[in-house]
């Protein structure tokens, strides 16, 4: 797939060159200590060709995702701004996504957003004015068209490059490929999937993408975890929703001694990718690695990923 | 129907505090149906008032009424002759009733015994389940008869979030999936088509957002 550049967004240079992708992800502090983020900067610099700033994951309030994302410019690595429909109406998320892009923020990821059930404020109101396909139709809207919702004309369209989470392992799996489609439809530019531990579901549902030729009009980027400890990965099995993690993974991290459990999650983590990266219509790869960003590097060295090449 | 529940006794003693006598008014419309705020549960929190401030040694002075609906001013009128004997109302309709209540006797406290909770219907005797969030612009052709706005936890409109697991919602594994239902209803009925357009962005104004709604049938005005 390749095709025109419409931002000025590395990432977006590096799919469409052609080049298996990296990104990370950071977490802002909950606090307004910006040193916190440059302290995580420091160790995921150069390891990916962009990096999600999460916008109030889990439902928990967090540096906003936009000033973070600044500060991380400012230490020299490129964000992917995370913007979900839990806590913005249609009129701030247009005035967020002029700000972001005013700001030199150049990629940003639609998301509808964890439920306030799980945070720390589940009393909250939450607002899914617009969901998160609405959300792309929106951005796309304003970037392409260069109006708002409203039709009318923005002056200074934000050029934002477009993308957007699926998670193949959720149900009903039936509509996961349809899912993906609409989307497409709605103008997406590249998906980050959900954490992949069951391999085999995964080609299922990218033999339903690339069936679609769905692969020839978004990128799609693997979403790759590493375990910590066979405790993390229990608890991502019996209580993260839409979670998938196979047995025989249990059981390879269960077996394995409590001090290398954490080196046999990497290894993990690098034996997914490579198997990734043999799968026809995946262009790359996100590394989560939830509070553990001192590993995104180690895991990419080892996968062969490093160093990231310059467009 | 609108489904209401009884507010918790200490917070309905609260508000009678100071009160000598009150109008402890039921409803015979939804909350009669829900088993909540009609005839019989005027009797019961009545006694229940009672017997509490009679063990304060406080007493109050109780009128038990029923009326047919609290939310039609042709009803709450035959309640005229004794609000002006009380010092309160103490309805037990929904929220509708309480303010046309307190809309036409101004002079009196109204207050409400019920929590409103939602547009329902009753699954069993006992056991009722919201299906309306009355956003005032139906979906449930596309959707299989299954409302995305009630039923979905996000409200989402093109579909099931990625926390869908097993059919059930992420918020509780009690929860059904709201959008696993219309699925499954769609593909039995052979219209998943219809899933793949993209629902355009709603229009609220037919919701809260545009103020108090209304509806005026023009052929019934004089």
């Amino acid at each position: 797939m390749s095709g025109e550049i419409k931002t000025d967004s590395n990432l977006e240079k590096i799919l469409k060159s052609g080049q298996f992708a990296v990104t990370g992800e950071c977490g802002p502090p909950r606090g307004a200590d910006p040193e916190v983020i440059r302290k995580k900067c420091g160790l995921l610099k150069s390891n990916a060709d962009a990096f999600n700033i999460t916008d109030n994951q889990t439902s928990v309030v967090r540096m906003s995702s936009i000033a973070s994302a600044v500060i991380m410019m400012q230490e020299g690595l490129e964000p992917v701004m995370q913007m979900v429909c839990r806590d913005r109406n249609r009129i701030a998320i247009q005035s967020d996504v002029l700000g972001g892009a005013a700001l030199g923020i150049k990629n940003m990821l639609c998301l509808s957003g964890d439920h306030q059930k799980f945070g720390d404020h589940p009393q909250a109101k939450n607002v899914y004015d617009i969901d998160s396909i609405q959300l792309i139709h929106t951005v796309r809207q304003m970037r392409d068209e260069g109006k708002f919702l409203s039709g009318e004309e923005i002056k200074g369209v934000p050029r934002l490059f477009i993308g957007a989470a699926e998670n193949p392992f959720a149900d009903p799996f039936a509509i996961r490929v349809p899912r993906l489609a609409k989307k497409v439809a709605a103008g997406v530019e590249f998906i980050q999937t959900q954490c992949i531990f069951n391999l085999n579901k995964f080609k299922e549902w990218m033999k339903g993408v690339v069936d679609r030729g769905l692969h020839e009009k978004v990128y799609v980027l693997g979403g790759v975890t590493p375990f910590k400890s066979f405790g993390m990965a229990r608890y991502m099995a019996k209580n993260v929703p839409g979670m998938d993690v196979p047995e025989e993974l249990l059981e390879r991290m269960k077996g394995t001694p409590k001090e290398k459990q954490a080196e046999e999650g990497i290894t993990i983590a690098v034996e997914t990718i490579h198997q990734l990266r043999e799968i026809p219509g995946v262009a790359g790869v996100h590394i989560m690695a939830i509070e553990w960003e001192e590993k995104v590097g180690e895991i990419a060295q080892k996968a062969g990923l490093l160093p990231r090449p310059t467009v | 129907m609108v489904v209401g529940e009884r507010k918790p006794f200490d917070e309905i003693t609260r508000m009678l505090e100071g009160h000598k006598k009150v109008l402890v008014l039921g409803c015979g419309g939804c909350v009669t149906v829900c088993l909540t705020g009609g005839q019989d549960e005027v009797r019961v929190l009545s006694s229940q008032l009672r017997m509490a401030r009679d063990k304060e040694g406080n007493p109050l002075e109780i009128i038990e009424k029923t009326v047919e609906r609290q939310c039609d001013p042709e009803y709450i009128d035959e309640v005229q002759s004794l609000v002006p004997e009380v010092d309160a109302v103490l309805s037990m309709a929904c929220g509708a009733g309480v303010q046309f209540m307190a809309e036409r006797y101004t002079g009196t406290p109204v207050y409400p015994a019920l929590n409103t909770s939602f547009v329902g219907g009753s699954k069993k005797e006992g056991y009722y389940v919201e299906r309306c969030q009355t956003c005032g612009e139906c979906k449930l052709y596309y959707t299989a008869g299954i409302c995305p706005i009630a039923r979905c936890s996000k409200s989402l409109l093109n579909g099931p979030c990625g926390g869908s697991t097993k059919g059930k919602c992420e918020i509780d594994p009690e929860v059904d999936c709201g959008w696993q239902l219309i699925i499954d209803r769609l593909e039995s009925l052979g219209q998943m088509d219809r899933y793949e357009e993209i629902m355009a962005i709603c229009d609220w104004r037919s919701n809260r957002d545009g103020g108090p709604r209304k509806m005026i049938r023009e052929d019934f005005q004089r």
